[in-house]
């Protein structure tokens, strides 16, 4: 494992700390902070290489000119990441940042596409920034409607958490003053621009007043922070921003931990399992591979907190334990694995407006507009649960517009040097329930040589990964609710564009498997009850108390909610309740 | 991730999906196997040829065209590094039917004609490439077909506006914005921005 610069020396002589945080990215970064600012010795574990703000963000300062493919991806990246390759990130600029596929394969039982980035921050860097709170409506809707099991908290446990995440991540939008999406600690927002403006004043006026369209509530500061400049509308922020415009581990959460002088962090080592201890039902620490010399460490603490993301906290929970418990630590419920969600998307509508060719727009803004849910909400009844929303935006069509009509020659480049007309286009984002039959598993099976399974060691081997480790299955997929509810989405949404005069609409629906929304969540789920559920409603393994998850892998129902903004809520909530503990010595 | 990045890259240009970066969209199929094997790849000395007819495709007018901005160095990294093999046969196989078209058409190389001659060339070629991509409309996606000069007439498009003297003296670019404005006025002939 390699020492980074916030590493500690003393590391691997001093192998005791007073908690282990396993993971970096958004969860990983909050568990870090709020545990170091409680006073703790904190070990961050971070699977992938360093990362540092600002000087690894290499193609920051380019310009378009400097990437020498543009936009476009190398036939030998399609062939190392044929995953990203079906979604629309496999994009130059952050190639690198991708989890190598050869290297960290898994199993697509049934179509899985899983996103990944091991490497310091994770996903943090990467992320779409969207932040919008769970309401009550969504913390209530399994126990009303007898879907999967009653989430452990509601509304108003979680509430001054998003407060206290909110001011500090520094989350730009603007009240509405809806009891389905709650306002929170807002900088002020980004703006709309006119045709936005116009097609959410008539969407208002067509459906009175019960649907809305505001700028999206996103992760990117207007208002300087400590530390930190605001925004200047680069629209770049993928590749890691100079200015710490957005909140990511690197701007945000890693320098208020660091600042603590308290926080030891390793990298290019992975979390095999978490040690557990027969004898006092605990975690006495952490189990490492590191990826540079093979060898393995231990690493020991009083609490561990598993921030390894949704499907690979799971993955080292099905790693421990196995001695007392056959499928892993937190198996006794018959839960661990199951419940997979995400939100489903690749479906939308879009269009052309007229009457605007008097403006333009200047800057990049990182964010776009947001429709709410409305579906099931007071008299809209539909005939699934739950509901969906829409992220987009209306621009002016830049050079890249389809000019199939135009012949070669000085008319195409005039056309394409002025910008074309006004359009407006929209992605639904849908709530996925919480299925049983929907898991991941250790995949355990056979395979021989040509790839088919096997029915025995004495017929093919098991898949691992570069280093020997167990590999993941996915056996998961869209139900008859998620479908139905995407007819709705499409339909929706060209419903309302045309009511507000949008011209010329097309709708679009590619299917969609699950974990490509990039939210997998669940299979760890809370509960009350350890009997159906992996963690407590303070996010505590029920058969390892010490042991915290509080990544995705916890959720008990999906909202239909970019969910960031509440893993990072409930991570520091988590962290709150385990410093508690540690004081009254309960853990 | 901004997903509206998507909504913009995957409209490009031309009528047809962008030649190379759809092939897995969809499908997630495994690629074929790269290995270069009789196909040859864009080298150097097709440079002049490329210019050439990104100069006919993005002309020089009151700001420099596609030839001052080099896209042939552009079309020749794409197509070798990132178009399939499939792709990059019937691209090279495109570029010497031009020539030799071209030279049985007109009794003379493409490299001697002028300017005119190969625009009005060209045009024919564009045209041609039009009635496939509309043909394409009618048919499933696994029995689309490419015609070379759309792969042509992308790169150009591609390679030129992502260029410095594209992006910079035909369109405007501003790399750090600063602000956003959502209701800039617009008067006919103001240039679109570049990113």
């Amino acid at each position: 494992m390699q020492d980074t610069l916030y590493f500690n020396s003393k590391a691997k002589t001093k192998h005791t700390f007073d908690a282990i945080v396993v993971g970096s990215g958004v969860s990983g970064g909050w568990a870090a902070k709020e545990l170091t600012e409680k006073g703790l010795n904190v070990l961050m574990i971070e699977r992938g290489p360093k990362y540092e703000h600002v000087k690894d963000y290499k193609t920051v300062s380019n310009d378009p000119w400097d990437s020498k493919y543009g936009t476009e991806t190398t036939q030998q990246q399609k062939e190392d990441y044929p995953v990203i390759h079906r979604g629309w990130a496999a994009n130059q600029v952050v190639m690198d940042a991708w989890t190598n596929e050869k290297d960290s394969p898994y199993t697509e039982i049934k179509p899985f596409t899983w996103w990944r980035s091991y490497r310091m921050g994770g996903r943090s860097l990467l992320w779409g920034r969207q932040s919008y709170r769970l309401s009550e409506m969504d913390f209530e809707a399994n126990a009303k409607e007898g879907v999967g099991i009653d989430w452990p908290i509601r509304y108003a446990d979680i509430a001054p958490w998003y407060d206290h995440v909110e001011k500090f991540v520094g989350i730009s939008g603007s009240k509405e003053g809806l009891s389905q999406l709650p306002d929170g600690q807002f900088q002020p927002p980004f703006p709309l621009n006119i045709v936005e403006k116009e097609i959410a004043k008539k969407i208002k006026g067509h459906y009175n007043s019960n649907r809305h369209l505001f700028v999206g509530r996103v992760a990117n500061i207007t208002q300087d922070l400590p530390g930190r400049g605001k925004c200047q509308y680069r629209a770049r922020c993928w590749e890691g921003c100079p200015y710490g415009g957005y909140f990511s581990t690197q701007s945000s959460t890693l320098p208020a931990a660091m600042a603590t002088g308290k926080l030891t962090i390793v990298t290019d080592a992975i979390v095999k399992e978490v040690i557990y201890d027969k004898e006092s039902k605990k975690a006495k620490g952490v189990e490492v591979l590191d990826t540079v010399d093979n060898m393995t460490y231990e690493f020991y603490s009083n609490v561990v907190f598993l921030c390894a993301s949704t499907l690979n906290s799971t993955w080292i929970l099905m790693n421990s334990a196995t001695d007392v418990y056959a499928d892993g630590l937190g198996s006794s419920s018959g839960e661990l694995g199951h419940n997979v969600m995400d939100h489903h998307y690749n479906l939308g509508a879009s269009g052309t407006i007229e009457g605007f060719d008097d403006y333009y727009t200047y800057g990049r803004r990182p964010t776009g507009f947001y429709i709410p849910r409305f579906a099931n909400i007071g008299s809209d009844k539909r005939d699934y649960l739950r509901g969906f929303g829409y992220q987009g935006a209306a621009s002016r069509q830049g050079w890249q517009r389809d000019v199939a009509e135009l012949a070669i020659g000085t008319d195409l480049k005039e056309f394409l040097t002025e910008p074309g007309n006004w359009t407006i286009g929209a992605t639904g984002f849908g709530e996925v329930l919480p299925h049983h039959d929907n898991k991941i598993m250790l995949d355990k099976r056979y395979y021989d040589a040509s790839g088919n399974v096997v029915t025995d060691a004495t017929k093919g081997k098991q898949k691992t990964d570069k280093w020997g480790l167990p590999i993941l299955a996915a056996d998961a997929e869209l139900r008859e609710n998620e479908l139905k509810m995407r007819k709705d989405i499409v339909n929706d949404l060209k419903e309302m564009w045309e009511a507000a005069g949008v011209k010329d609409v097309k709708t679009r629906d590619t299917g969609h498997a699950l974990g490509h929304g990039i939210h997998e969540m669940g299979t760890a789920r809370m509960g009350r009850d350890p009997k159906t559920s992996v963690l407590n409603a303070y996010n505590q393994v029920w058969d390892a108390p010490n042991v915290f998850v509080t990544d995705g892998s916890g959720m008990v129902s999906s909202g239909c909610q970019n969910p960031s903004l509440t893993y990072m809520a409930l991570t520091a909530r988590a962290a709150n309740y385990a410093v508690e503990q540690l004081k009254k010595q309960n853990l | 991730m901004d997903r509206r990045q998507v909504l913009r890259n995957i409209s490009l240009i031309t009528g047809a999906a962008f030649v190379g970066g759809e092939m897995f969209l969809q499908t997630g199929c495994k690629p074929a196997n790269n290995a270069i094997t009789g196909v040859t790849s864009v080298s150097p000395k097709d440079f002049d040829l490329l210019n050439e007819i990104g100069e006919a495709i993005i002309p020089t007018t009151n700001t420099p065209g596609a030839k001052a901005a080099n896209v042939a160095q552009f079309m020749s990294d794409l197509v070798n590094d990132c178009y399939s093999e499939k792709d990059r046969k019937i691209f090279i196989e495109g570029l010497a039917d031009i020539q030799s078209s071209f030279q049985s058409k007109n009794k003379k190389s493409f490299a001697e004609a002028t300017r005119e001659e190969k625009i009005a060339f060209l045009m024919e070629k564009d045209n041609e490439a039009k009635e496939v991509n509309k043909a394409n409309q009618e048919k499933a996606k696994e029995e689309r077909t490419t015609h070379y000069f759309t792969m042509l007439k992308q790169l150009t498009i591609l390679g030129y506006f992502n260029s410095e003297i594209g992006a910079t003296q035909t369109l405007r670019y501003v790399a750090v914005p600063g602000r956003y404005e959502g209701d800039v006025p617009y008067k006919k002939g103001d240039r679109a921005w570049a990113t």
